[in-house]
């Protein structure tokens, strides 16, 4: 039998609730599947599932707050036999007309609770505290005679259906994540910053030529050749792409770009883009503009949010030339790319227009030293000026 | 095709990016991306939208011309009085 687990989404990540289940006891789940939606300081977020099985229990219920690495389901393999729960109901007599689909709780046989040593479960008592329910005075249909979800519902039930989503989005609790991961960064990371002002002219008319032909649905943004530079750069630069963890730096096999996407109202989340080397242009697209999207509306992955391997944020065509980033732990990069502007520049003696983009890096020193970093960005430069090649 | 109010569909694909934006307060004739705060990736979300929602082709090359409300909707009513649309 395989616990599955309430993940760590992020660094910073203590606790997280249980939303909704996205799957039944019963259900056979395959490596990569959304099983569940988990309510953090990031919004929203569905997690994936790691392991191949059946879903043999869930252990936790909807509305419970639990710290990370608290068992949230027991996932068993195929062929494995099921589990029996703790308390086993007896068979019911065969005269007496069988309940509705859904078996009836049973009484537990002796575990009466001593008084004061009511078991309530964590949703329970949350509910009993929204619904102002005295636990004191409901008996527990639980195991051992524990209160759960159900015996608060039966008790006080809701005026109206309650919504299965989280409330609207929380700005202090983002705020408060962001505050949290910043600071440690700030605290923790020797940071060292570098610029570089890269002729993108090649790039802007390989899109543009490429965007002629297409419906707007299938078009590029400059945005996907950078995380693509980006995520090749890291090939010959891996000391760029990993994590830095109880004081040692491991590289990672893949680079798995955090894409650094403004939430509007305030706040930011920079959801990864999986083995973004790897995709080709209009795949590495697409995915952005899934990711995107899903994070206006507040629904991202768990493994979107927990493994990003360095993170790229890009302006596109407003704001400001050059931005500095603050690299999230534990990572130890991230790539800063500013508005795309015209600029006189000269080339082969000749000063021509020509578009250009600031590209910055911030990184970790304990890692790497500025002189790579100088020729990190300096790949990623050469990089941008093949788009075709990308 | 007259007779579409091209600027509720605006209206309206605009509220899908950015529903926090009062549309009567929008200058015609301001980049609309600095008004609403539109990133590339929202200003192309709204051209697909305005494509699949008008059926008229909008080349990318003429992305500028519908920065503002103003040249949006001239642009989009010169698209929809000449020629069939696209798709």
């Amino acid at each position: 039998m395989i616990e599955f687990r309430m993940p760590s989404l992020g660094a910073d990540m203590e606790a997280g609730t249980l939303v909704e289940w996205l799957v039944k006891p019963g259900e056979t789940v395959r490596r990569g599947d959304i099983v569940a939606v988990v309510e953090t300081q990031k919004g929203a977020i569905e997690i994936e599932i790691f392991d191949t099985g059946v879903v043999d229990r869930q252990l936790i219920e909807p509305g419970a707050t639990v710290p990370v690495g608290t068992p949230l389901a027991l996932i068993r393999s195929e062929g494995e036999p099921s589990q029996p729960p703790p308390v086993q109901a007896p068979a019911p007599a065969p005269a007496a007309p069988p309940p509705a689909a859904k078996p009836a709780p049973v009484a537990p046989p002796v575990a009466q609770p001593a008084p004061g040593q009511i078991h309530v479960s964590p949703a329970a008592r949350r509910l009993a505290a929204e619904r102002g329910v005295d636990l004191s005075r409901l008996t527990g249909t639980g195991p051992d005679g524990a209160i759960v979800l159900a015996d608060v519902e039966a008790a006080a039930p809701a005026a109206a259906p309650s919504a299965a989503r989280p409330a609207a989005f929380d700005f202090s609790q983002m705020r408060t994540a962001i505050a949290a991961a910043m600071s440690r960064s700030k605290r923790e990371i020797p940071h060292y910053y570098l610029s570089d002002t890269i002729d993108i002219q090649a790039a802007v008319d390989w899109v543009a030529r490429a965007n002629a032909e297409r419906p707007p649905d299938r078009r590029l943004l400059l945005g996907a050749l950078f995380i693509k530079a980006v995520a090749t750069a890291t090939r010959a630069y891996p000391e760029f792409n990993g994590l830095l963890q109880d004081g040692v730096f491991r590289p990672a096999p893949a680079a798995h770009v955090g894409l650094a996407i403004a939430i509007r109202g305030g706040g930011l989340v920079a959801p990864a883009i999986h083995g973004a080397a790897d995709l080709d242009l209009d795949t590495l697209m697409a995915q952005m503009r899934d990711l995107v999207g899903r994070v206006r509306v507040g629904r991202f992955r768990s493994s979107e949010i927990a493994d990003p391997t360095i993170t790229v944020s890009s302006l596109g065509d407003r704001g400001v030339e050059a931005l500095y980033g603050v690299i999230y732990p534990p990572q130890v990069a991230i790539v800063g790319f500013g508005k795309v502007v015209e600029r006189p520049w000269v080339t082969a003696g000749v000063v021509a227009p020509r578009q250009v983009v600031t590209a910055t890096l911030a990184a970790d020193h304990r890692v790497s030293d500025g002189h790579r970093g100088a020729l990190f960005l300096g790949e990623i430069g050469r990089l941008l000026q093949q788009p075709e090649a990308l | 095709m007259s007779g579409i109010d091209i600027l509720a569909v605006i209206r309206e694909e605009l509220a899908r990016l950015a529903p926090e934006i009062e549309f009567a307060d929008l200058d015609p004739a301001v980049d609309l991306r600095e008004q609403a705060d539109l990133d590339s990736m929202d200003f192309l979300n709204l051209i697909t939208a305005l494509h699949h929602r008008l059926g008229v082709d909008i080349p990318d090359a003429d992305g500028r011309q519908l920065t503002t409300l103003e040249g949006a909707v001239g642009y989009l009513q010169g698209k929809l009085a000449g020629g069939p649309p696209s798709a």
